[in-house]
């Protein structure tokens, strides 16, 4: 990494700011579109308010192998820049939402559209030339269009048949192929971000928690490490545990859920039927920990709420044995079955350049074969101490995405069998210390969606001057809509729930 | 084949008795129904109402009043109170016919009374609803899907979730209503033949919950459409969704209100 621009740093660590230099843009462009190319990821692209400027720019760049990160930001002196999209796609998204939040311009992007269809944050400076106060139509403006006699366009959404989150879906068709789809979203949005300025406030954890509430343990822990690092102290041994163990168990609930609705969306009721069940078997787990199936109330900054006792913790371990036992049979019944796999193997596939050029995360990416994971490339908590195994396959089809679900399961059960057995003894609650001022704090986690990231910048009062969230869906909605290329349309559900993206963690 | 059937017969029957049985076990931890002892409370404290993530907790005479609307059911106001004087019980029926019976006063929920007789005569055995998502994180909608799988099957009540407005007979909605999703939710609205009924599920839907006072969202489904039946909860629990479904369909025998704390 480029020294002179990118400040290196880990997971879980705070920096002064005085240590992250303000660098001129193009040394910052030419730095961060160098570092992509060396094949670094970009965990994170965001714009801040800055006064005598029109905005900062602020870039983390994930090295997966040696398990750094590194950070640096730049001033623009105007709302325009020549964009980085056109050599390093995975900035495209990043751009779009800088260009909606703050009214800047990145020049040259291929698709410049609005990501959450809201106001711009700063008055009087709108990218796309609206005047203050004209109404923000979500999903109205311009899609991609194929055009041609026996081209037609199908629109689904926002709402869906199913009881899902809303969001609309423009499919360019050539009868039953599918040529593009575009995704829009926004329908969601509930300014999380915009409200955390400022903070912490008393509603900055709830809110947190809700940010994609099937991943309330995953954002909450990423939360906590944030505030953790920016206050210098550390979650105790035995609180670090129950959090693996909660974010695992969530893992394993989602998993199960996925494997599920896929089964469901093939028409194998057999699997359908018990993931179901096994789903909120799993999620009852949790609630056996902290009193709410989604983990609510038990994450905290410097540890957990609650402490997990002999009899919880050998109850839960009775669970965890019964429950896995069942989900192996379901998942068996459903690897098995020919006509599972005709449906599941060569649909929805994006090949691994794609998805590496795309930046996509989690289950989507190691199904394209690429070997990363947050728990072993930047761990922080437990799992330095307890290692995951990472599983891959290759396929990057709808099967390669639900058999890997299925692997992680299997280590997820794993490790919290492990974690029980091993408890670390000592308190949950590290005491509280205040959070430094003029600092900026990076924290991954991988939530069963993939990699969320967490960036928080504190002002002179040790408040939050940006707190940038990233869930997993952010990076992967644009690997769905790559993955309906040349299918049939009715495929969609099926490639649909073999993403299984959050709306809400994308909408904020 | 055989393996199917082998498979279905280790995975056994899976239904919940409830509510011609037990209702299945609640988690010990489980936070239901908040109990305030407004006796023990200190002279000027507000700890609890100062804790709370959504001020739903406001002081009137000295004594706390609690909006079930607007809880969360989170640990904050039990951890703050220095004399122990709120705790949540495992009582799970937290559903109610109007917003302002949710306002706690320290005496009883009057739990939800079933529909009139014409919308009883219409829906009583058969109920077919469309779920609106409008900004729900995805905890409540989980939760409303839980009761369409084989451990819950609310199909046995006759309540179905349906893919289209025009083949419902109500609308479920979940989330706090986010601008964006305002428009979606009245078409959507306008689209269900009527007679027509609104359940409002967990404490965004009611309220706004944790983004209650963000100019994003409206506060709930009540600012678009007229709610009949308001379920408490982040998320509630599934049996509390399905305990107010069967109330509100006049299905459950214990109409009467619970026994003042």
């Amino acid at each position: 990494m480029t020294g002179a621009v990118f400040t290196r740093t880990r997971n879980g660590a705070a920096l002064p700011l005085a240590r992250v230099p303000v660098t001129d843009f193009d040394a910052f462009r030419g730095a961060l579109l160098g570092d992509l190319a060396a094949g670094r990821r970009l965990v994170s692209f965001f714009a801040t308010p800055e006064a005598g400027a029109a905005a900062a720019l602020w870039a983390v760049v994930a090295d997966d192998g040696p398990g750094t990160l590194a950070v640096a930001r730049t001033l623009l002196e105007g709302d325009g820049f020549p964009s980085l999209t056109p050599a390093a796609p995975q900035a495209h998204l990043f751009e779009r939402e800088m260009a909606e939040q703050l009214g800047l311009k990145p020049q040259g992007h291929p698709w410049l559209k609005p990501v959450r269809y809201r106001p711009s944050w700063r008055s009087g400076h709108d990218a796309w030339g609206r005047t203050e106060g004209e109404p923000i139509l979500p999903a109205v403006g311009d899609f991609f269009r194929v055009e041609g006699d026996e081209v037609h366009e199908v629109a689904v959404g926002p709402v869906h048949a199913g009881v899902i989150e809303p969001g609309h879906f423009r499919f360019q068709c050539h009868g039953e192929r599918v040529f593009h789809l575009e995704i829009a979203l926004g329908f969601q949005h509930r300014g999380v971000e915009e409200s955390l300025l400022g903070g912490p406030h008393r509603q900055t954890t709830a809110r947190i928690e809700t940010l994609a509430g099937d991943t309330t343990i995953g954002h909450a822990t990423a939360f906590a490490q944030a505030v953790e690092a920016l206050s210098a102290r550390s979650a105790p041994p035995r609180a670090q545990a129950i959090r693996g163990i909660a974010l695992e168990l969530e893992r394993l609930a989602n998993h199960a859920g996925d494997l599920g609705a896929l089964a469901g969306d093939v028409g194998f009721l057999p699997t359908a039927s018990f993931c179901g069940r096994l789903r909120g078997d799993f999620l009852n787990m949790t609630a056996l920990l902290c009193g709410n199936r989604f983990g609510r109330g038990l994450v905290r900054p410097g540890g957990t709420l609650v402490d997990l006792d002999d009899a919880l913790a050998a109850e839960l371990g009775r669970r965890l044995e019964e429950t896995m036992t069942d989900l192996r049979g379901a998942a068996e019944l459903l690897f098995g079955a020919a006509t599972v796999l005709a449906r599941f193997e060569g649909t929805g596939r994006v090949d691994p350049a794609t998805a590496e050029a795309l930046g996509l995360v989690g289950p989507a990416a190691r199904g394209c074969g690429i070997d990363q994971d947050v728990r072993r490339d930047h761990p922080t908590g437990i799992y330095r101490f307890t290692h995951v195994p990472v599983m891959t396959a290759h396929d990057g089809d709808v099967n390669a995405r639900a058999f890997v679900r299925w692997l992680e399961a299997q280590r997820s059960h794993d490790f919290v069998k492990a974690q029980l057995a091993s408890l670390p003894t000592g308190t949950i609650r590290a005491q509280e210390k205040p959070i430094r001022p003029e600092h900026v704090a990076i924290s991954l986690v991988e939530g069963w969606r993939g990699e969320i990231c967490h960036v928080a910048v504190t002002d002179a009062e040790g408040r939050f001057s940006r707190y940038k969230v990233v869930d997993p869906s952010f990076h992967n909605w644009m690997g769905l809509a790559m993955a309906l290329r040349n299918e049939e349309i009715s495929d969609f559900p099926l490639c649909n729930k073999s993403f299984n993206l959050s709306y809400c963690g994308h909408d904020l | 084949m055989i393996r199917t059937l082998l498979a279905r017969i280790s995975q056994k029957h899976r239904t919940i008795l409830w509510p011609d049985g037990p209702a299945p076990a609640l988690a010990q931890r489980y936070r239901g129904l908040p109990a305030i002892d407004a006796a023990r409370c200190p002279e000027g404290c507000r700890d609890c109402a100062d804790a709370c993530p959504t001020e739903a907790i406001a002081f009137s005479g000295g004594k706390p009043q609690l909006d079930l609307g607007r809880c969360l059911f989170c640990p904050e106001c039990e951890a703050a109170c220095p004399e122990k004087a709120i705790s949540f019980t495992s009582d799970y029926r937290l559903s109610v016919r109007a917003r302002d019976d949710l306002r706690l006063e320290g005496a009883a929920l009057p739990l939800a009374k079933a529909l009139d007789a014409k919308l009883l005569s219409l829906f009583g055995r058969s109920l077919k609803l469309r779920q609106v998502s409008a900004g729900g994180c995805n905890a409540c909608e989980a939760d409303v899907n839980v009761l369409g799988t084989i451990g819950w099957d609310l199909g046995r009540f006759g309540i179905q979730v349906v893919a289209s407005p025009r083949h419902a007979d109500g609308l479920l909605i979940t989330g706090p209503v986010t601008k964006n999703m305002e428009l979606a939710l009245k078409k959507t609205w306008d689209a269900v033949p009527p007679p027509k009924i609104v359940i409002a599920v967990g404490a965004c839907a009611i309220s706004g919950g944790p983004y209650y006072d963000r100019p994003e969202q409206l506060g709930g489904a009540a600012a678009v459409v007229p709610v009949d039946l308001f379920v408490a909860g982040c998320p509630p629990h599934p049996l509390t969704i399905l305990d107010g479904l069967l109330r509100l369909l006049g299905r459950l025998e214990d109409e009467g209100r619970i026994a003042a704390r």
